[in-house]
């Protein structure tokens, strides 16, 4: 069944593309930036990815959004684009998309039928049998304080849920740690660097001193 | 629930009109955006193909720690590309990037 959510969300994201790169007020193209992304967190989500759809909106649409209005504002950009676009920009701005989307589609096209690449539901029922799988020492015996946070709520008896962050943070944590030290470390290395760009160096302020 | 065909080629789709705004516009803060474009619509290819391959009745969450580093990269890139076009403003007075052809040997 072909869910109306998914073709809600995948035509924001699309139109909130095509909005993106037509708007010629930087400004409208950041706001369509942002709707866009509501509708990826969409499609996230209907994938059973909540915590990376609710990142999404948190870092793009939060911070990332107000980090490009801001610059937008601070530059005083507002005005809109008055230059023409020369055709030919046009021509291979229009024609080389179009033929990566027509080579995308062939590619499906030529692939594995819709039947054949069908998502695996996700129920409760299967959701007890991954826990099983996934903690074979834990029995009805084991007492519930013994049983961690995963299992219990794969296996809840009114309100089973898929512990999505849980699961994403067992596998940072076990399978990930050095990659994230190095991911923590470069977010470091581009906070230094940010600081080190936007100071003014001091010939600059020499010169306007002396020009003042 | 749609296919994983359907979700890659939305995924497609976006990257594509992420490298139309790449190649029309001008103004480098848009060109910028439009890189971000492009980067989520990979990440969107990720998450369909973690979901895709189910291991144990669960998603492949490997694959959804790749979309969480690279969406913390990409926070990282954005501000330190914006701090390069406010430092680039500074210089040049101009974001257009037709103006700006000092590399253009």
């Amino acid at each position: 069944m072909p869910s109306l959510a998914f073709y809600l969300f995948a035509l924001l994201a699309v139109a909130g593309g095509v909005m993106l790169v037509a708007f010629r007020n930087p400004v409208a193209s950041a706001l369509s930036m942002v709707l866009s992304f509501v509708g990826l967190a969409g499609l996230f989500i209907g994938l059973n990815a909540y915590f990376v759809g609710i990142v999404q909106i948190l870092v793009y649409a939060g911070a990332i959004m107000v980090l490009f209005v801001f610059i937008i504002m601070l530059l005083d950009l507002n005005n809109e684009e008055k230059v023409k676009f020369r055709s030919s920009t046009l021509v291979a701005g229009v024609g080389i998309p179009l033929l990566l989307a027509v080579q995308v589609l062939g590619v499906i096209q030529s692939g594995p039928t819709d039947e054949e690449v069908a998502f695996t539901e996700i129920t409760p029922d299967t959701m007890k049998e991954s826990a099983a799988e996934l903690y074979p020492e834990i029995t009805e015996d084991t007492p519930l304080k013994d049983r961690p946070a995963i299992y219990k709520s794969l296996t809840h008896e009114t309100s089973p849920k898929l512990p999505d962050t849980n699961l994403i943070g067992h596998t940072i944590f076990s399978g990930y740690n050095f990659p994230l030290q190095v991911i923590g470390l470069l977010l470091l290395v581009a906070t230094v660097g940010v600081v080190v760009l936007s100071k003014r160096s001091n010939k600059t302020v020499a010169q306007d001193v002396s020009e003042s | 629930m749609a296919s994983l065909n359907d979700f890659l080629f939305i995924s497609g789709l976006l990257f594509a009109i992420g490298l139309a705004g790449v190649i029309i516009r001008r103004n480098i803060i848009v060109i910028f955006m439009s890189l971000e474009l492009m980067l989520a619509a990979a990440s969107l290819t990720l998450v369909a193909f973690s979901r895709f391959h189910v291991q144990n009745g669960l998603p492949d969450y490997n694959g959804q720690v790749f979309v969480f580093f690279i969406i913390t990269v990409a926070a990282a890139e954005v501000a330190v590309g914006l701090a390069i076009i406010v430092a680039l403003y500074r210089a040049r007075q101009t974001i257009n990037v037709e103006d700006l052809t000092s590399m253009r040997g």
